[in-house]
């Protein structure tokens, strides 16, 4: 199979997943942004969603493709190394329109998945999973199921813990920086590229890249400062992380 | 005229490919500015000659940049920190009185070293033989100008044949990848009428024979086209990308 046989199509893999990816996010920010303008509304939209058969397909098959990207990722890196050779250089300057991100890539994606742990562990495991559990006659918590559909509540609460709000701000970052080169490079590897192209190619990514991250971070700032409709939500408890810190 | 300079030199040595190599320090007194590096490198042979020590091996030919024969990574870039140029094309005035000069062979699974600083890049002329050639059916001379090429196009295939095959986008590259060669190699004749009879089985054997030396995959960092003597454009990359995907897809 060439998509796994040959080094081509191995990078056809990892920029078709990327790209999903990333369609992916620009949805996830465009919803994210309800939630600064109506509680009630990103509430709405947390219960169309929810455990519903086609947002459980959409789950498998957006952790099939973070799975794909990201063993794809090391098989690949692995075998760059090897072609590298054991031998390194003693001295080695960058090139001046070689990108930081580019010789990166590997460890802003890890940065990127640890961020995601924690982003389901604060969100999906309330939400979804409880949902899902209860679905399959599991036992879950009744206070637990009466908030599954409460994301602007978990968005406040986890927000308006500064350390989360760091942490996310640092994912976000990463996030960025794996993107603006993901990007074009995506589309490089596609073939679908030339001179004149590829610097709109690159613009073009990075006003996406950059209009996904920030909308992404209006709604950590909102959550933090209590702006718009998530600085109607009274916290209760600090989320738990917080607990011993603030 | 150019100033005289006196510098440091290490240069990396080993005796063989399975040998542990290590870098020697040479200093060198009032090298002419208009020195090429070549030529100051055999300088120094003659002198280690004199001296009755083992002259450093490194790879040269026609000293004019078109051979592809100079290879050296000097102070980290391959062909040294002049752009679009080779190795022995880069002159002595570029550095300045004092420097230390770090010279080592290209480091490549794909490339092992021969002896000092000299490479087998014999892996060129294996992906080369794969399919880098246009086969003609001999008969009666055909007429010039038969086949009528667009302007743009000619230049476009003239800038990707002039890949010399030297080798610095795989010394360059953090993954070892040759794929500004073989895109280069794959391009000049997939523009044209008289290559595109061949392409999608050119593409496929040309593709395999650098997975299967060992090359690795391009990660599009862009440090090949940056350190190619001949300019060579990663749009030729993303042309190879899109003639291979269409003949896979063809399959």
């Amino acid at each position: 199979m060439w998509l796994f046989n040959s080094s081509v199509g191995r990078k056809v893999v990892m920029s078709v997943s990327g790209i999903a990816l990333v369609l992916f996010l620009l949805f996830h920010m465009s919803m994210n942004l309800v939630a600064i303008f109506s509680t009630e509304g990103y509430n709405m939209i947390c219960e169309f969603l929810g455990a519903n058969w086609y947002a459980l397909v959409g789950t498998a098959g957006l952790a099939a493709l973070v799975v794909v990207h990201f063993v794809y990722a090391f098989m690949l890196t692995i075998q760059n190394r090897k072609a590298r050779g054991s031998q390194r250089y003693a001295v080695v300057e960058k090139p001046k329109n070689v990108s930081w991100a580019s010789q990166n890539m590997l460890v802003l994606g890890i940065i990127v998945i640890l961020g995601l742990g924690l982003h389901l562990f604060n969100f999906w495991a309330n939400m979804q999973l409880p949902e899902v559990l209860h679905k399959l006659g599991m036992h879950v918590e009744d206070a637990v199921m009466a908030d599954v559909a409460n994301g602007s509540g978990y968005i406040a609460k986890t927000f308006t813990c500064p350390v989360y709000a760091a942490l996310y701000t640092v994912w976000l970052a990463a996030l960025w920086f794996h993107l603006t080169h993901g990007f074009w490079s995506a589309i490089q590897t596609l073939g679908v590229n030339n001179k004149v192209w590829f610097c709109r190619w690159k613009a073009i990514g990075n006003v996406i890249v950059t209009l996904i991250i920030l909308g992404f971070f209006a709604v950590v700032v909102a959550g933090y400062f209590g702006l718009g409709a998530l600085g109607t939500i009274e916290v209760a408890a600090p989320a738990a992380c917080c607990a011993p810190c603030c | 005229m150019d100033k005289n300079i006196s510098f440091t030199l290490k240069v990396w040595r080993q005796r063989g490919p399975k040998a542990k190599g290590a870098f020697e320090t040479y200093q060198m007194k009032d090298i002419p500015g208009d020195t090429s590096f070549l030529e100051m490198l055999d300088i120094l042979n003659e002198q280690l000659v004199n001296e009755n020590k083992e002259p450093i091996v490194f790879d040269h030919d026609c000293r004019e940049g078109i051979c592809g024969m100079c290879s050296l990574y000097v102070n980290g870039h391959p062909h040294g920190p002049a752009t679009g140029a080779t190795t022995c094309q880069l002159y002595m005035r570029r550095f300045k009185d004092g420097d230390t000069i770090t010279v080592e062979p290209w480091r490549s699974a794909g490339f092992p070293v021969i002896r000092d600083l000299m490479v087998d890049r014999t892996a060129f002329d294996k992906i080369q033989q794969a399919g880098g050639y246009v086969s003609i059916n001999t008969g009666g001379m055909p007429d010039a100008n038969a086949i009528p090429i667009g302007k743009d196009v000619a230049e476009e295939a003239m800038d990707a044949a002039a890949c010399i095959g030297c080798g610095a986008c795989v010394a360059a590259c953090k993954n070892g990848s040759a794929m500004l060669f073989v895109s280069a190699k794959v391009s000049q004749f997939a523009l044209l009428p008289q290559g595109k009879v061949e392409a999608k089985k050119r593409v496929k054997a040309m593709v395999a024979k650098m997975d299967e030396l060992g090359f690795g995959n391009c990660t599009n960092t862009r440090a090949c086209e940056a350190e190619c003597p001949k300019c060579v454009s990663i749009s030729n990359i993303a042309r190879l990308n899109r003639e291979f995907i269409k003949a896979k897809m063809k399959d």
